[in-house]
Formats: C-alpha cells, sequence, structure tokens
C-alpha cells in the first residue's frame, strides 16, 4: 500500500494515469462517485420502505426486511452506504488533521469502525432473512 | 507545520456567499448521516434479536429525543441526496454556470425541505406511527 511499492508495480504512465499523484486519488474519487451513484435508487427505495413502516409491529418489520428482494437490496445499499461513508470522512479527517501520528489512526479507526458496523448490519438483514421469525 | 512556506488563501479572504454555506453543509450532513447509520445498524440487530429488544429500540427510536433527531436526519439525507446529485452532475460537466450554480443550489435547499416534509406527512397521516 506504500508508495514505494505501488511505483514498484506500476510505470510513471499508468501511475499518473491510473492514480494521479497522490498515489490513490483517482481509485478514491471514482469510488465515491459509484456507491454515490449507486446509493441514489437504493435510498429511495429505503426512505420509501421506511416511512411505509413508521410504527411497524416486529413481525411487520421482519417480514418487510426479510422477504429476499428486500433483504439483497438492504445489504447492498448497507454495503454502499459504509463504504461512500468511510470515503467520505477520510476526506474530512485528512482536510482537518494535520498531524500524521492522529491522521493515520483516525483514518484507520474510521475504516475499521466502517468495516464492522457494516458486516454487523449486513449479518442482522442475513440472520432476518434466512433465520425465520425469532 | 514548522516551515515558513506560504499558504494558500483560504475561506476568510473570499467574499461570503451562500454556495459555500451549501458546499459546508454537504460535507457536514455527510458526517451526520454516518452517524445516523448507526442507529440503523442497531435497529437491525434489535429486529434481529427478537420481538422484546425490537420494542424497546422502536420506543427510544419513537422518544421526543428520538423524533427531533430522526426529522434532522431525514433532511440531512435528502439534502445530501439532492445535492450529491448537484455533484455528480458537475462531475460530467454540467451545471456550472454560476447563475446555475445559484439555481441549483436554491433548488436543493427547497428540495430537500419539500421531501423532509412530505415524508413526515406521509409517514404518519397515512401510515400513522406512533
Amino acid at each position: 500500500m506504500s508508495s514505494e511499492q505501488s511505483s514498484g508495480r506500476r510505470s510513471p504512465l499508468s501511475r499518473a494515469r491510473g492514480l494521479g499523484s497522490a498515489r490513490s486519488g483517482t481509485t478514491h474519487f471514482l469510488s465515491q462517485r459509484w456507491t454515490a451513484i449507486a446509493l441514489v435508487p437504493l435510498i429511495i427505495w429505503f426512505v420509501i420502505g421506511i416511512i411505509a413502516h413508521i410504527g411497524a409491529s416486529h413481525v411487520v418489520a421482519m417480514t418487510w426486511v426479510g422477504r429476499p428482494l428486500n433483504a439483497v437490496l438492504m445489504a447492498l445499499m448497507l454495503g454502499a452506504l459504509f463504504h461512500h461513508a468511510q470515503l467520505g470522512l477520510q476526506v474530512v479527517i485528512e482536510d482537518y488533521v494535520h498531524a500524521h501520528g492522529a491522521k493515520i489512526i483516525l483514518i484507520v479507526l474510521t475504516k475499521g469502525a466502517a468495516l464492522i458496523f457494516g458486516g454487523l448490519a449486513i449479518f442482522a438483514v442475513l440472520r432476518i432473512s434466512l433465520g425465520g421469525v425469532a | 507545520m514548522t516551515d515558513q512556506r506560504p499558504t494558500s488563501p483560504h475561506i476568510q479572504v473570499y467574499r461570503w456567499q451562500y454556495t459555500m454555506l451549501l458546499s459546508i453543509l454537504h460535507r457536514a450532513s455527510g458526517i451526520a448521516l454516518s452517524i445516523g447509520a448507526l442507529v440503523l445498524v442497531a435497529w437491525l440487530l434489535a429486529m434481529a434479536a427478537g420481538p422484546d429488544s425490537y420494542d424497546r429500540m422502536q420506543s427510544l427510536i419513537g422518544s421526543n429525543v428520538g423524533v427531533v433527531m430522526l426529522f434532522g436526519w431525514t433532511w440531512a439525507l435528502f439534502y445530501h441526496l439532492l445535492n450529491g446529485l448537484r455533484h455528480l452532475f458537475w462531475d460530467i460537466g454540467m451545471g456550472f454556470e454560476l447563475p446555475q450554480a445559484f439555481s441549483t443550489g436554491i433548488t436543493v435547499v427547497i428540495g430537500s425541505v419539500i421531501l423532509t416534509g412530505a415524508s413526515w406527512f406521509i409517514g404518519l397521516s397515512i401510515f400513522g406511527g406512533t
């Protein structure tokens, strides 16, 4: 992941074309956009679903989330959402935290938290969908 | 940090324009939504854990504080969604002219307020949750 390694594997031209001067800027930029585009329909689906289930009982909510199509859409949304969130928070940290050590620690914690919470949420969706009504 | 190197002009040298506020709000709403996503995680985990924990979560969300925070997150979501679309159009080179940047900015603010109001009105009046 270090710049030395990536410069070892890539020619200067491919580095300039694919990743830019900041090692991984282009990849970050594009991932932020792809997840944003994916989230537009997924979030609209989610908001409509949530509005329709305000105050829903446990059984009704389980039935909604557990339906195969909904479970897949929810899992996809959670994956895109947490990936998008950690990319955005990384930029915020890079902009405002200038002490090198603190910056790296905060970014690693953010990415780790996004992975853990996203994983937990997707696990919950799978349990709801596959585990039957508890 | 110790170097006396020239620094680029920052926010205080520019004349204030509301598009600057919109830009800051995009970032602020993104941070707020990242925190709000944790409530969604907790809600799904509570649902998976069973009716008792789900009911506790529902009463927490339905409390006064919970409703106020959800309302704020609803606006943050619609604002970030609409302004995010504005950013995506900029990315493909559309809407860069100054009058367009101003008018789409106003549209985003008004749109987010209308969508927030409509969501809560429809949610509470038609699906009637408590």
